[in-house]
């Protein structure tokens, strides 16, 4: 291993953390140690490794090191970059919009419906648009649930229902309304050229064309979602990635109870 | 090689009861044609081409005959009178219906003794140009040789032919041995193949013909300069199997996916269509020397990797003697099975060794396509590249022939070149280290992985004797297959399902048996005299 891992001059780093100046930490506070690797399409070469350490060097990384280089084809070179950053950020300053609701296992949660609404909650779930992926909508409904968490389906009080896979936004629509729903939850996998925030658009507009946004408590969820997006976007949340059914249903609940008191 | 002791009466049995659920499964689909099986044979008398607002010319040929409700007679013998009668070729009738200017139902009747001698003639062209496709790869295999161990197979899906085609060729340079390409989300649904060269798509692009021609171009341009064959793969699934056939077998693809469970399961297409429609592709294939890959696979992204483990090797049975029944040699089956089981699971890597190397054993001629994990990744690229090293080292140690590269990347986004480059390298680094592993471990009698592999050949051997009982028709309506249930009649496609009236002809099937025959026998003998052959055992 190059000796430049190793001399990240410690001495001269101030040792306290300072959330106001929040930096990577790598094994020394404030060293701001980061790494990346990125493909360039030039072939493999010493003007090739300039030009990655040059782009390292725009991107605020100090004395960035080419750990590894090597030709993925003709012109196209692979990059693996070790380097401060030389920026930081005021972490005291930061607001981020999160679902924000107590966390309830499954016997919670059913408990919790029991006491506020005296029903089952209907829950109806698609994957949309031409997204034919069901991983997503299966992780959160399917009884099995996904990595330990069980889905909706599994859930005395709550009914759920399945759509799967590439379902067209004004079918989704029309189920929910037959289905009574309380909930619809949309699943987008494949988010290739942001095609999952045109239909989500598209699913928003078209229950607001027919008044019937403010009927649906709206949910959506997937690799490339976040709560931010989905409000954003006119949803009432989003879930990304490491959220499973429970976060859903904990939410689901709290936020049908608190529209049920203001009503 | 190293192997488990299994229960083969019962592996025995099971495969019986396997090929009475396909007997009895065909005794009903043989009675129907489909729209698509229709237009693939359109496809193979030369009608190409799209009419004035884009609609594919056989469409244009079979909508015809559907609405005047002629299908049954079958696309061949209304071609065959009008070529006949009017002296014209299939494509100048298929121009001519188009503009509105020809009746196929209105001509002037031939003698269908004729018909039958003119279709026999039209047949015979076809397939003079899927066997110079298949002697051509033939040749190439024979000049370059042809690795044993696991071929590498990787996914290009950028959506963009022509972008498609340049990560292709990289990769291949890198080591892939064989290259995806990925469709379109949503093509599976179409009732009609898209025409020409095309731009874009949703994690991939559209199959279709000029599509195919360009990558294989390109693929063998790159295998040229590598002195390597490179296999081009593609999807004959969703409502145009047999079409996807017909422009593989043309275009001369090497593995094409092709599983009608697959279909009716996570598309929620018409079983009985698809069943239908997959026997006649899956001929197509065989004749062409076409790999076909299954899907079984899916069912353990959907359901539990260690409770539905029988599920696979169950539908794995049943899909042998579909494809054995359609005409396809044991070398051409590349059944499906992954590597999916949950991380957490104490000794999970173990019931997945003892899984393939079970698959190993009981389908020893065929070219198993074996899946990496994909339902456990979670965008920790650096657990995941363990993932897949150790899914690598059971495709190496168990032999299995099609080995589908993970990606580190996997539930990001569709592959970066870099992640490709980096897939490879894992899995050549495991297939060198370990590459005599395999033959050199014995699995202790009795031991966890024994008994995994006869646990899960058990609960098969029931799962098949129940659908023997039942049929797959009602099997697939209770759910029974990755816990999906999907009705008789419901689904996509069924109006395209047409009874085959006393008059049916299809000139293809006794020729593509016998190209599919004579290239099994070729294939055989090849591998007598060369040494290159991987023998399982």
């Amino acid at each position: 291993m190059s000796k430049g891992l190793y001399s990240s001059k410690k001495g001269e780093l101030d040792s306290n953390l300072d959330l106001t100046h929040l930096r990577p930490y790598g094994d020394t506070m404030n060293d701001g140690k980061v790494q990346l690797s990125f493909t360039l399409p030039v072939p493999d070469s010493e003007v090739a490794v300039e030009a990655a350490k040059q782009l390292a060097m725009k991107m605020g990384i100090v004395e960035p090191i080419i750990t590894h280089h090597a030709p993925l084809d003709k012109d196209f070179s692979f990059f693996v970059v070790y380097g401060s950053l030389s920026y930081s950020v005021d972490y005291t300053q930061i607001h981020v919009d999160s679902v924000d609701v107590n966390m309830m296992t499954m016997e919670e949660t059913d408990l919790f419906i029991q006491q506020n609404f005296g029903r089952k909650i209907k829950v109806i779930g698609a994957s949309t648009g031409t997204d034919a992926h069901t991983v997503g909508i299966d992780a959160i409904l399917n009884m099995k649930g996904y990595a330990g968490h069980y889905g909706l389906e599994r859930y005395k009080m709550i009914e759920a229902l399945n759509l799967g896979s590439q379902v067209t936004n004004e079918d989704f629509i029309r189920k929910a309304v037959e289905f009574d729903a309380d909930v619809m939850l949309v699943s987008q996998t494949v988010t290739q050229k942001n095609v999952h925030i045109q239909n989500l658009t598209e699913l928003v507009e078209l229950l607001e064309a027919e008044r019937l946004r403010k009927r649906f408590l709206l949910i959506i969820g997937g690799p490339r979602i976040n709560h931010e997006l989905a409000k954003e976007l006119g949803c009432d949340a989003g879930f990304g990635p490491g959220k499973y059914a429970d976060d859903v249903a904990s939410f689901i609940c709290q936020e049908l109870a608190a529209r049920k008191q203001q009503n | 090689m190293a192997t488990l002791r299994l229960d083969w009466e019962k592996v025995a049995q099971a495969r019986e009861a396997a090929k009475q659920i396909a007997e009895d499964t065909n005794a009903y689909t043989q009675q129907f044609t489909t729209t698509t099986i229709e237009r693939s044979i359109c496809r193979l008398l030369g009608i190409d081409g799209v009419d004035a607002v884009g609609v594919p010319l056989p469409n244009v040929v079979v909508d015809q005959l559907m609405s005047r409700q002629m299908l049954g007679h079958g696309a061949a013998y209304w071609l065959g009178q009008a070529a006949i009668s009017l002296s014209k070729e299939p494509q100048e009738l298929a121009e001519a219906i188009a503009r509105g200017e020809l009746d196929l139902t209105q001509i002037d009747p031939v003698d269908p003794f004729e018909i039958q001698l003119w279709t026999e003639k039209k047949a015979d062209e076809a397939l003079s140009i899927i066997h110079r496709n298949r002697l051509i790869r033939e040749e190439k295999v024979r000049q370059f040789g042809d690795h044993s161990g696991p071929l590498l197979y990787v996914i290009v899906a950028t959506g963009n032919i022509y972008e498609d085609i340049v990560q292709a060729k990289a990769a291949a340079k890198q080591g892939a041995d064989v290259i995806a390409v990925i469709r379109t989300t949503g093509q599976s649904l179409l009732d009609y193949v898209p025409f020409g060269a095309t731009t874009e798509g949703f994690g991939g692009t559209m199959a279709t013909q000029k599509n195919f021609q360009l990558m294989r171009e390109a693929l063998d341009e790159v295998g040229e300069e590598l002195g390597r064959y490179i296999r081009l793969c593609n999807y004959c699934s969703g409502l145009c199997m047999p079409e996807i056939a017909v422009m593989g077998a043309l275009e001369r693809l090497d593995v094409m996916l092709n599983d009608a469970l697959y279909g009716i399961l996570f598309r929620d297409i018409n079983m009985q269509r698809t069943l239908i429609d997959q026997s006649f592709s899956r001929l197509i294939n065989a004749a062409a020397g076409i790999i076909i890959n299954t899907g079984e696979d899916n069912y353990l992204t959907t359901s539990d990797a260690y409770e539905e483990a029988h599920t696979v090797l169950a539908s794995q049975f049943i899909n042998e003697q579909f494809a054995l029944q359609a005409g396809l040699p044991e070398e051409q089956i590349g059944l499906g099975h992954a590597f999916e089981m949950n991380p957490e699971l104490k000794n999970a890597f173990l019931y997945e060794f003892a899984q393939a190397q079970m698959a190993r054993q009981i389908f020893p001629n065929a070219p198993l396509k074996y899946m990496p994990p994909t339902k456990f990744k979670t965008g920790d690229i650096f657990k995941g590249y363990v993932q897949d090293a150790l899914f690598n080292i059971i495709s190496v140690i168990s032999h299995q022939r099609i080995h589908l590269l993970g990606m580190l990347t996997e539930a990001i986004h569709t592959p970066f070149m870099a992640d490709r480059a980096l897939a490879i390298d894992n899995a050549r680094y495991i297939a060198t280290s370990m590459a005599d592993l395999g033959n050199d471990i014995e699995f202790r009698e009795g031991g966890i992985m024994e008994q995994r592999a006869n646990e899960v050949l058990d609960l098969a051997l029931d799962l098949l004797e129940n659908i023997r009982k039942d049929g797959l028709f009602r099997t697939l309506e209770e759910g029974r297959f990755a816990g999906v249930k999907r009705p008789f009649e419901g689904g996509k496609g069924l109006s395209g399902v047409v009874f085959k009236e006393d008059q049916y002809l299809n000139p293809f099937i006794p020729l593509l048996l016998e190209e599919a025959r004579i290239g099994s026998e070729r294939y055989h003998l090849s591998k007598l005299q060369s040494d290159q052959g991987e023998k399982y055992e």
